[in-house]
């Protein structure tokens, strides 16, 4: 996709941040909204800032914004210190959440505003003004007024007034919150089409997790006021760096355990909850005797009435359950041990024979599927 | 289902009877001929010949035009002070004492009117004797004193339409790189006018028919509307004061419709921004 072609600018180190973020914190009298949080946002980049309500992404994104003011730490916009600038000299933009449309004004005088403010010439108003409308397919809504457009028209206005003004940075505040499920998936993509046309950087703050994955360059997932961790959407998938990252993204069986080989390699873990062992195709930097788990996605699971054909990394267990879900099935497996392992299987063909509620099952994986976390 | 719709019609027509019959009995006894207001004259009415006298009673018509003149300076008045006071007690939503300032703008609400009036009374004549100011009372005292409760209701009017108000329209305003005194002037005042010119007409009316606030206020050569018309009505009642009530009424009703049109039109604005 256009906006991941630029290269990993983030792992570059000497790539120049476009946004940085120095160990801001943010509290409201004894709350602590956003927690000494680092962060570089790179040029034409979509970060995404994922988290549940009350985890401080939108705090973050109003502090960019310049809606509040961190309570420690600066913000480098373009490498200037921008912490103390009114939001109506930063050279960002924002579409808010409630799009915040002016009521009074048709579309064309909402989307005019920005320039207005900025002494644009009248021509030129006129002509970026429909070509802006134009971009976002509202031309013929142009005399509108706001209150008669549908939901997907006005964010469709509130991402023209934010983008006429061409920002170098838009901030968006769950941009596709207030829209239904099918023109959200619809919206998610012209949105990418347009960031790439234009080149803006996006920093969209969403607690929707599929939106996050469909839009971002880089996800950060927040947790309490901290980032939990930052990377590329399979990064976040693939490798969750804790057990709430892991269970935060998608849906993932944690097993608890401890080493009980260590070798550069490969480690082998020891967990109760499996009644065996899990072998790591991988070295994991971990103190001897710590707890941690084996972090193993469902779908990275198969499930087999034979027995598998490898030693290493099969478990047996009854069906409890079966969901299914048309283009897949989830299934609910109890081990000996008692604990409950969620799989998921593609329905690949139509009449495939199902695996009924019941049967005794092997599962078995792969030693490069599970991830081992130790927080 | 028939029967109760006849209890609830019933219903309306006493509580509508209760309201609206001595007006209209005023209204139709304004087209009476006679000289007596409550004998009708079956020979000569229904006539106009009350509103010709009126039109030519030069003591009501200039009472009529200090009570405007009153009225249209306090409703513009209020307006500017009950804005200022109502936006700054729905913008600063905790501050120290914040229970007592609300109590102490909406205080002369309930205020008796005959309090109000003497204690202005009073200040204005220790002002005069201490400051020179006022000297003598007159329109300047009387709308004053008639802003002292009309802001109070401007400000409880703007205070509670801005407490449904959207901030993050004037923030996106902000945003777009209009300063806060642009904001305020481009974004809200524009979003919130409806509710400051129903303000507006409301203290236009309670200015227009104050009569105990304008007594203790008014000076000589300052007679208000209603304080002739209370004069004129304790000598006796004449079919004038029919005829200059009709017009009253009119114009009242005018007021209000267009006000209540103008609150409604608000509302629809404020729901359409929320939905």
């Amino acid at each position: 996709m256009g906006h991941r072609s630029a290269g990993e600018p983030w792992n570059d180190p000497d790539a120049r941040p476009y946004v940085e973020l120095r160990r801001v914190t943010k509290k409201y009298g004894e709350f602590t909204a956003v927690d000494d949080v680092s962060l570089k946002i790179y040029e034409r980049e979509i970060f995404c800032l994922l988290g549940a309500s009350g985890c401080g992404k939108t705090t973050l994104l109003r502090m960019l914004g310049g809606f509040e003011a961190p309570t420690a730490g600066r913000i480098l916009i373009d490498g200037e210190d921008v912490t103390d600038v009114p939001p109506y000299e930063r050279p960002v933009n924002m579409m808010f959440q409630s799009y915040a449309l002016f009521p009074h004004m048709n579309v064309e005088q909402n989307v005019a505003f920005g320039l207005k403010q900025d002494r644009v010439p009248k021509a030129q108003i006129r002509e970026r003004v429909a070509a802006m409308l134009e971009m976002v397919q509202l031309g013929e809504y142009a005399k509108r007024k706001v209150g008669q457009l549908s939901g997907g028209q006005r964010q469709r206005v509130a991402l023209a007034r934010a983008l006429v003004k061409r920002p170098k940075l838009l901030l968006l505040d769950e941009p596709l919150g207030a829209l239904d499920k099918k023109l959200r998936e619809h919206t998610q993509f012209e949105l990418i089409g347009l960031q790439d046309k234009l080149g803006v950087t996006f920093l969209v703050v969403t607690h929707d997790q599929e939106e996050a994955m469909t839009l971002a360059s880089r996800i950060g997932v927040m947790e309490r006021g901290t980032i939990a961790q930052a990377g590329t959407p399979a990064e976040i998938y693939e490798y969750p760096n804790s057990k709430f990252v892991a269970d935060f993204i998608g849906s993932v069986n944690l097993f608890e355990g401890r080493l009980v080989e260590d070798e550069p390699e490969h480690v082998r873990i020891a967990s109760e909850e499996i009644g065996g062992t899990i072998l790591v195709g991988h070295g994991i930097s971990s103190a001897p005797d710590a707890t941690l788990w084996a972090a193993l996605r469902p779908e990275k699971i198969a499930m087999s009435l034979g027995a598998p054909a490898q030693t290493d990394n099969v478990a047996r267990g009854v069906v409890q359950d079966v969901a299914y879900l048309g283009d897949l099935s989830i299934y609910v497996v109890r081990l000996p041990t008692g604990k409950l392992v969620r799989i998921t299987r593609p329905n690949l063909a139509r009449h495939a024979e199902p695996v009924e509620r019941d049967s005794e099952v092997y599962l078995c994986w792969d030693a490069a599927s599970p991830v081992v976390v130790t927080r | 289902m028939s029967r109760r719709s006849a209890f609830v019609i019933s219903c309306l027509a006493f509580g509508y009877a209760f309201l609206y019959v001595p007006i209209a009995s005023m209204v139709v006894y304004s087209f009476n001929a006679s000289q007596l207001v409550t004998v009708w004259d079956h020979a000569h009415s229904p006539t106009l010949k009350w509103f010709g006298a009126l039109l030519h009673d030069q003591e009501i018509l200039g009472a009529a035009w200090i009570s405007l003149k009153v009225a249209i300076a306090n409703a513009t008045g209020s307006v500017i002070l009950g804005t200022l006071a109502g936006y700054g007690l729905a913008r600063f939503p905790r501050f120290r004492g914040r229970f007592a300032f609300t109590a102490m703008t909406t205080a002369p609400l309930v205020m008796p009117e005959v309090i109000t009036g003497l204690s202005l009374l009073l200040l204005f004549v220790a002002l005069e004797q201490t400051v020179g100011w006022p000297a003598g009372r007159g329109i300047g005292t009387m709308i004053i004193g008639h802003m002292t409760f009309s802001m109070a209701y401007v400000t409880v009017v703007v205070q509670s339409r801005l407490a449904t108000f959207d901030r993050s329209v004037e923030e996106a305003a902000m945003d777009l790189g209009a300063r806060p005194l642009k904001v305020f002037f481009v974004i809200t005042l524009p979003i919130v006018f409806p509710a400051i010119m129903a303000g507006w007409l409301l203290a236009f009316t309670l200015s227009w028919d104050d009569l105990v606030i304008s007594s203790f206020t008014a000076g000589p050569g300052s007679n208000t509307l209603p304080m002739v018309v209370f004069s004129m009505v304790r000598l006796g009642v004449n079919p004038e004061i029919n005829a200059l009530a009709t017009l009253t009424i009119t114009a009242v009703t005018v007021l209000v419709v267009a006000a209540s049109w103008l609150a409604a039109r608000a509302r629809r604005r404020a729901a359409a921004v929320a939905a």
